[in-house]
């Protein structure tokens, strides 16, 4: 049992109402955990003084390895001794998220027994985020860790660990294996994952369809999104049962609400001009047994996305409108090494990707990496009069 | 082409960031350049990969995290 019990009014404030509270969750900790203790009371100190009392950085890590841990510290050591030291430890977590009950025990013992007990599920490169740690614990954890089965995951100017939505193990959408994919990209680039030495961190996130779950779009340096190249598959009856059902007015709900205005509708048949459907998935989340993704299905590889940090906030552009995503992806991993290569070379430290692109120009880029541009890379590409492409293919 | 091994690569690379130690900071790429252009061709970026990874698992460099990620002495070697 932790000996010190901190006054926290301002943080007790947000036990109140039917949601549930970190405040909570971290005084529970605190019982058990003097490190979580001075957490909790630093945390009700920033919100006193209005400032972050948290620093990062420095040496700080387990053998051989550029990620995985964090260095922490925070700046009135004297007040908050228990937490001098809070490193954080990202550690990879399984593709899909898919947990034993006993994994996620052991996860949670070697933690108690080495850190705060506090812990992130999960923090948004998608690892186990362990948060409060002293610096002799970092190779105990580690070691128990890789006992367990489970390694680090990245952080810094590494590739971050890879991480994808649930795929095709529990949703009928996914248009590719993003379990296997992420699983083979993380193993096969293990180095690049543990010994930065990019310019700047790289994320990867897998999405099975344009719903996105995963947020790469927004959030990922690559982005790979399940999409298909054929028709939208329709099941007339479900259909007409849609239409009879109550539950949905096809004209108003999924017809008027088809951003490219490809759907119609004539209170009978249902047709769609799939040439002109630019794959958003909303007619077929509003329908889903009468709609489905095509047959012919893969991935639009998209780059640049990465939140605000240096620069502003982008969003992820198309490099490679369609890729049948099978194992072994080697043209996935000729992509990404082309772009790696250059990027390494030639990005500023502390360029994300995204920026790299947005500084040497699209064309540049893509002459550089040996990719043919397509109107797909460009968001309006009857207008652009940067980006040459052959109007017939 | 001159014949070079990951060990030569690696005393190389481990005397450059001495010698930089408390001036610039390094970061892989930067030493990778430095390597290729000291010994040619012959120096890949591979090989280069395999000796900063000696470094990191004997214990000579570690890496430190200052904005981005850098190659370093280990605190008690400075
Ligand atoms: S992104 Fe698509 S495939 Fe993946 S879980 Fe969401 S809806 Fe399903
Ligand atoms: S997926 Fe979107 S664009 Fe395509 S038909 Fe359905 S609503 Fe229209």
């Amino acid at each position: 049992m932790a000996d010190k019990k901190r006054s926290t009014p301002k943080l007790d404030e947000l036990e109140k109402g039917p949601w549930p509270s970190f405040v909570k969750e971290m005084k529970q900790a605190a019982e058990k955990s003097a490190t979580a203790a001075d957490a909790l009371g630093i945390l009700e100190r920033s919100y006193n003084d209005k400032i972050g009392h948290w620093k990062h950085g420095g040496i700080v890590g387990v053998k051989g390895y550029g990620g995985g841990v964090i260095g922490r510290y925070n700046d009135i050591p004297q007040d908050f001794p228990d937490v001098a030291e809070f490193h954080t430890v990202r550690v990879n977590q399984p593709a899909g998220w898919f947990y034993t009950s006993d994994a996620l025990r052991k996860l949670c013992d070697i933690w108690e027994r080495h850190g705060s007990g506090l812990t992130n599920m999960h923090g948004s490169t998608g690892d186990i985020v362990f948060l409060g740690t002293k610096t002799p614990e970092l190779e105990p954890i580690f070691s128990e860790l890789t006992e367990a089965g489970f390694d680090l995951g990245g952080s810094g100017s590494d590739m971050r660990t890879p991480s994808c939505c649930c795929g095709m193990a529990r949703c009928e959408w996914a248009c590719y294996d993003t379990m296997g994919l992420t699983y083979d990209l993380t193993m096969h680039y293990q180095d690049e994952l543990h010994r930065p030495a990019f310019p700047y961190k790289f994320k990867i996130k897998a999405a099975g369809c344009p719903n996105d779950c995963v947020a790469s779009v927004a959030r990922a340096d690559l982005s790979i999104i399940g999409t298909w190249r054929d028709n939208i598959q329709m099941n007339k009856d479900a259909v007409a049962a849609c239409a009879t059902g109550g539950k949905v007015d096809i004209g108003k709900d999924v017809v008027a609400k088809c951003p490219s205005k490809c759907m119609d509708w004539d209170g009978k048949n249902l047709s769609i001009d799939n040439g002109n459907c630019v794959r958003c998935m909303h007619c077929i989340n509003v329908m889903p047994k009468a709609l489905a993704p095509g047959k012919d299905r893969g991935a639009t590889i998209l780059v640049g996305s990465k939140a605000p940090i240096i620069e502003g906030a982008l969003l992820s552009a198309v490099m490679v409108p369609f890729l049948k995503l099978e194992a072994p992806y080697s043209d996935l991993k000729e992509l990404i090494g082309a772009m790696w290569e250059l990027w390494g070379e030639h990005g500023k430290n502390r360029e994300r990707i995204g920026e790299f692109i947005q500084r040497v120009g699209l064309g540049n880029f893509l002459e550089q990496i040996g990719l043919e541009p397509v109107p797909e890379m460009v968001t309006q590409p009857r207008t652009n009069p940067y980006i040459f492409y052959d109007v017939k293919k | 082409m001159n014949d070079i091994n990951e060990q030569q690569v690696a005393e190389a690379m481990y005397a450059m960031v001495k010698e930089y130690h408390g001036k610039k900071n390094l970061k892989a790429m930067d030493l990778t350049k430095a390597m290729i252009e000291k010994f040619g061709e012959a120096c890949t970026k591979d090989l280069c990969k395999a000796a900063i990874r000696q470094l990191m698992d004997s214990e000579r460099c570690t890496y430190s995290y200052v904005g981005g990620s850098y190659i370093v002495l280990p605190p008690e070697k400075k």
